[in-house]
């Protein structure tokens, strides 16, 4: 039941990013080219789906369940940290340097052309990286505090 | 004489920089009503998500997690995945896709995938689970990634263009 929905859920977000002009990244990278010839429309897709999830997120926040009654998973980090910021902005000079972010990359992979195709995989790659280092990060950890007696 | 005619020409340089750059409207790339509905389409799917199963539609997040996948926890993620993968050949079959200018090459697309990858994974989200999930929630922390991640953007586009380009 929750794979269906999921499919859906995934097929209905990214018959949309092709709609609103995401995974078109001359039109991103325009919309962020504030000195340029700027394309406003982005602006646009965040404030559509906003319009939708502003009630949705205060209805679901009342509740202690999904409406099928699986659990709901709503971050409870409220940290702005040094991870969160040195994070997004990697992910935001990538994201001006080719056009795409992870939702639109995923979307244009069965377009025809391989420049998408590529971009994912190096996406990956940095997630597989992320995963790598956190390892190494928590394996670090427990070394120090055994060799500590905790 | 020479250094003063040097010092001249630079000036010149950077005032036609400056001319430039004032910012003007891309009438004929704007779409508002076509972006307004993709984004009522992307509402739309973030709001099943969060309805039926609980979860928060962030891509970076529900692509990362397959990387560390728990028990229980991969199969509606490759779902997901799966759906918005096949979202061109389903859009394919109504009506034909719109044309996309990709002007990055092979080295650049690299390194923006790779920095993509690893920063919404230290960030914690991307446009989605942060710019859209986020905000809408009222995140403070959400709106301090996506004003972060936003600048990063723009001074980026503007460096690769402006300065650089």
């Amino acid at each position: 039941m929750h794979i269906v929905t999921a499919l859906i859920a995934g097929l209905i977000f990214g018959i949309g990013l092709i709609v609103s002009g995401m995974t078109d990244p001359a039109k991103v990278t325009g919309f962020l080219d504030l000195a340029g010839n700027w394309n406003p429309s982005l602006a646009f897709v965040m404030a559509g789906a906003i319009l939708i999830e502003f009630p949705v997120f205060r209805f679901i926040g009342t509740r202690k369940q999904s409406l099928t009654g699986a659990p709901l998973r709503l971050p409870t980090d409220t940290r702005i940290d040094r991870r969160l910021i040195a994070g997004a902005l990697l992910f935001g000079a990538g994201w001006g340097l080719a056009g795409y972010c992870p939702g639109p990359a995923l979307a244009s992979l069965t377009t025809g052309s391989m420049k998408p195709v590529l971009f994912t995989i190096a996406m990956l790659a940095g997630m597989a990286i992320f995963e790598i280092l956190e390892r190494v990060a928590a394996a670090r950890k427990r070394t120090a505090s055994s060799a500590r007696g905790d | 004489m020479m250094l003063l005619a040097s010092r001249r020409g630079r000036i010149l340089r950077t005032l036609s920089i400056q001319e430039d750059n004032h910012m003007t409207i891309d009438w004929a790339g704007f779409t508002p009503w076509t972006s307004l509905a993709g984004g009522l389409l992307i509402g739309l799917a973030v709001a099943l998500l969060i309805l039926l199963n609980g979860r928060i539609a962030g891509i970076s997040g529900i692509l990362g997690g397959l990387l560390r996948p728990s028990k229980g926890d991969v199969f509606w993620r490759v779902a997901f995945v799966a759906g918005l993968i096949g979202a061109p050949l389903a859009y394919g079959l109504a009506a034909s896709l719109p044309t996309v200018t990709i002007e990055a090459g092979t080295p650049t697309l690299i390194i923006a995938g790779l920095l993509v990858g690893l920063g919404t994974r230290y960030g914690s989200g991307c446009t989605s689970g942060h710019g859209v999930c986020g905000l809408s929630r009222l995140s403070v922390r959400s709106l301090a990634a996506t004003i972060t991640f936003m600048a990063a953007g723009f001074v980026t586009v503007f460096v690769v263009r402006h300065v650089l380009g």
